[in-house]
């Protein structure tokens, strides 16, 4: 079936995947040679599912993220220089240096944050979709989670509330089948899929690893969820290549021989080989974002070296909006 | 003063709805605070768990009123994620004893989200929500919750840097304070003592506030401090009273906010008086009232006259039988006792 995308839109989401890789890539080397601190939890081998859903977004939309969510926000639009510096704790970063990689946040984007306690930022979703509704917009939320959510209580919480209060809210189960080191067969009962079901809303199970069928699954929940039509839910089948945090060895709890196998259904090569096979796009126009992209990140890499570290007087801001009368610690 | 006398809980359902009306992002979900959801002709029957909110739903409807099934994780995280998205959620807790149930969103989410995007956003939110509940005698009502349904246990709210945490004690100090809840831009817990609502005082029908992390001192006094917290101050007044008929004059610092602590309305007072003790209804371990005794104690020693003291709730869980409880939480009996003996001592 021949591609029903425009060029701009396939050319914002290649370049969109290949940011999201090569900005994981990126990280992954530096944190191995040492350079700046902190952890993070890659996202490379996901990019198929943040691109194809945020391809159905603007910037009023909101996102909430779990700890695997620097794919998230970078297809939402986040800066990727802020982001890196933010990785660094640089005061130039998203957050000024005071969340790093696991609360990646941008307000002038929606993007209500990458939240590492697994399935709480559902609930905030639930929330700005509230919000959404009482202002009555036609804006959506995505709520990004993972496998592992899938057995929390707010995962029930969440999605009872959203579908009684009608709230835009779509539901993107990323299930890449790991929580840590815990299979999903182990950790979940029943199949993922099914819930929705249960809930009486839309749900479909998606190959994550291909973009247009991402793309195509989102669409449809997105247009319902700005049509009045509330929430859905979409279970991504997808895999992370790497391990669990930047440090994780994952060749002690799965073989490469698995690993391969979802590699070699990697949504780039994937999407570059579709591309030209139909003549959407052109080898040119792809090299040029590949190019276009190193330049980036050697400026961000620069500007995050570059940049200044908070002042230790900052430590005190922002705890509260105002100063308290009287408070003192 | 406003001749007006209105109850503590009329008091706040006053600043609710005047807010409402001022502020079109205002609105309020909770556990059944409208009731019977879904049936409006049920709903002039019923209104909250205290009936608070009767008639709220007439006047702002259910979009702006809202029942919640019971998932306090949820919708806790939903009044945390409607607040960033520019709404000013009021979010009913009908109990702190089930703050358990949503704990994550009250100690990690709400407390932080200013500060971890580094002031990217603002987090309007107000939980409110009830605590106490024991016997206690010269107040108005029995006990007999049980365990569940009849802690204070307000301390395990105010550890956390980032949110504001009140207590308020008297009808007016109550409107203000919840105005200036809903006003506030950090999120704000709001607490309110079970046993105070029917209490009644002067409370002018205009809109006003009274400023969040300032002390009331709510009576002057030359040769002692009393630091009440929330449900306290009705013991203090009685307690204050019997010492003066032996002439004894207490002055009262109501602390109102038990998170940031107005540090210097407390000092400022024992500067004055050189004793101090602090009543405190919530159980002593790690709890605001040792908190407020360890500033005093570290901070202005030089001024004491006497050893700080604290008085709390007895160190277990609340018993059902009011035969057990009415031992429990400190009593103004207590507090003259432990003051006699400040005295005595010192």
């Amino acid at each position: 079936m021949p591609l029903e995308i425009d060029r701009d839109k396939l050319l914002w989401i290649y370049r969109t995947m290949q940011l999201i890789r090569r900005f994981e890539e990126k990280y992954l080397e530096l944190l191995n040679s040492g350079v700046p601190f902190g952890t993070g939890h890659l996202y490379i081998g996901q990019e198929a599912v943040a691109t194809g859903v945020s391809a159905h977004l603007r910037t009023s939309d909101y996102i909430g993220s779990n700890h695997r969510g620097h794919g998230h926000c970078l297809a939402k639009g986040v800066d990727p220089i802020a982001m890196m510096a933010e990785c660094y704790g640089r005061v130039t970063g998203t957050n000024r240096g005071r969340g790093g990689s696991m609360h990646i946040t941008d307000a002038r984007l929606g993007v209500l944050g990458v939240n590492p306690i697994i399935g709480q930022s559902m609930a905030h979703c639930v929330g700005a979709g509230m919000a959404i509704n009482l202002r009555k917009g036609d804006d959506v939320a995505v709520s990004y989670l993972g496998d592992s959510a899938v057995g929390c209580g707010v995962f029930n919480e969440s999605i009872n509330l959203a579908t009684i209060m009608n709230a835009p809210v779509i539901f993107v189960c990323e299930n890449n089948q790991y929580a840590v080191t815990t299979p999903v067969e182990y950790a979940i009962a029943g199949k993922i899929i099914d819930r929705a079901a249960a809930y009486g809303i839309p749900g479909v199970k998606i190959d994550g690893m291909d973009v247009f069928a991402v793309y195509e699954a989102a669409g449809e929940a997105v247009e319902r969820a700005r049509g009045g039509g509330g929430p859905s839910f979409i279970e991504a089948l997808t895999y992370r290549y790497e391990g669990h945090w930047i440090k994780d060895d994952h060749t002690k709890y799965r073989t490469m021989d698995e690993v391969d196998k979802f590699r070699e259904q990697d949504p780039i090569p994937a999407f570059r080989s579709r591309v030209l096979a139909e003549q959407s796009l052109t080898a040119g126009d792809l090299d040029g974002i590949d190019a276009e992209i190193e330049r980036l990140m050697d400026e961000m890499v620069e500007f995050a070296e570059a940049s200044a570290n908070p002042e230790a007087d900052e430590l005190f801001e922002h705890v509260f909006a105002e100063p308290v009368a009287g408070g003192q610690s | 003063m406003s001749e007006r006398l209105l109850s503590y809980g009329e008091a706040i359902d006053e600043a609710i709805r005047q807010e409402m009306a001022r502020d079109p992002s205002v609105f309020m979900m909770g556990e059944d605070i409208v009731g019977a959801a879904g049936r409006p002709e049920f709903w002039e029957n019923l209104g909250g768990a205290y009936g608070g909110n009767r008639g709220l739903i007439v006047d702002f409807g259910p979009e702006r009123v809202i029942d919640m099934p019971v998932s306090e994780m949820a919708f806790s995280g939903a009044g945390v994620g409607a607040a960033m998205a520019g709404a000013r959620p009021i979010v009913d807790i009908m109990f702190i004893d089930l703050i358990g149930c949503c704990y994550d969103q009250l100690i990690n989410q709400a407390p932080k989200i200013r500060y971890m995007t580094g002031g990217g956003y603002d987090c309007p939110v107000v939980f409110k929500t009830s605590y106490g509940g024991r016997a206690i005698p010269g107040l108005p009502k029995g006990g007999g919750a049980g365990v569940h349904h009849s802690q204070t246990m307000y301390s395990v709210v105010a550890h956390f840097p980032g949110l504001k945490v009140l207590t308020p004690s008297t009808p007016y100090n109550a409107k203000g304070l919840m105005t200036a809840a809903i006003r506030d831009n950090d999120p704000v817990m709001f607490l309110t003592h079970r046993f105070l609502g029917s209490v009644r005082g002067h409370v002018p029908e205009e809109p006003y506030t009274v400023p969040i992390g300032k002390a009331d001192i709510a009576r002057e006094g030359e040769d002692l401090t009393m630091v009440s917290i929330g449900g306290a101050l009705p013991l203090c007044f009685e307690a204050a009273d019997t010492l003066a008929a032996d002439g004894l004059e207490a002055e009262i610092v109501d602390l109102q906010t038990i998170n940031p602590i107005d540090e210097q309305t407390v000092y400022e007072s024992v500067e004055k008086t050189h004793r101090l003790l602090v009543v405190d209804e919530d159980t002593p371990v790690a709890s605001i009232g040792r908190d407020v005794a360890a500033r005093v104690a570290q901070n202005r020693f030089g001024y004491l006259d006497a050893p700080v003291t604290s008085l709390h709730s007895a160190d277990v869980p609340v018993p059902y039988s009011a035969a057990l409880e009415e031992h429990m939480p400190p009593t103004a009996e207590k507090i003259v006792a432990a003051v006699n003996e400040m005295l005595v001592a010192f």
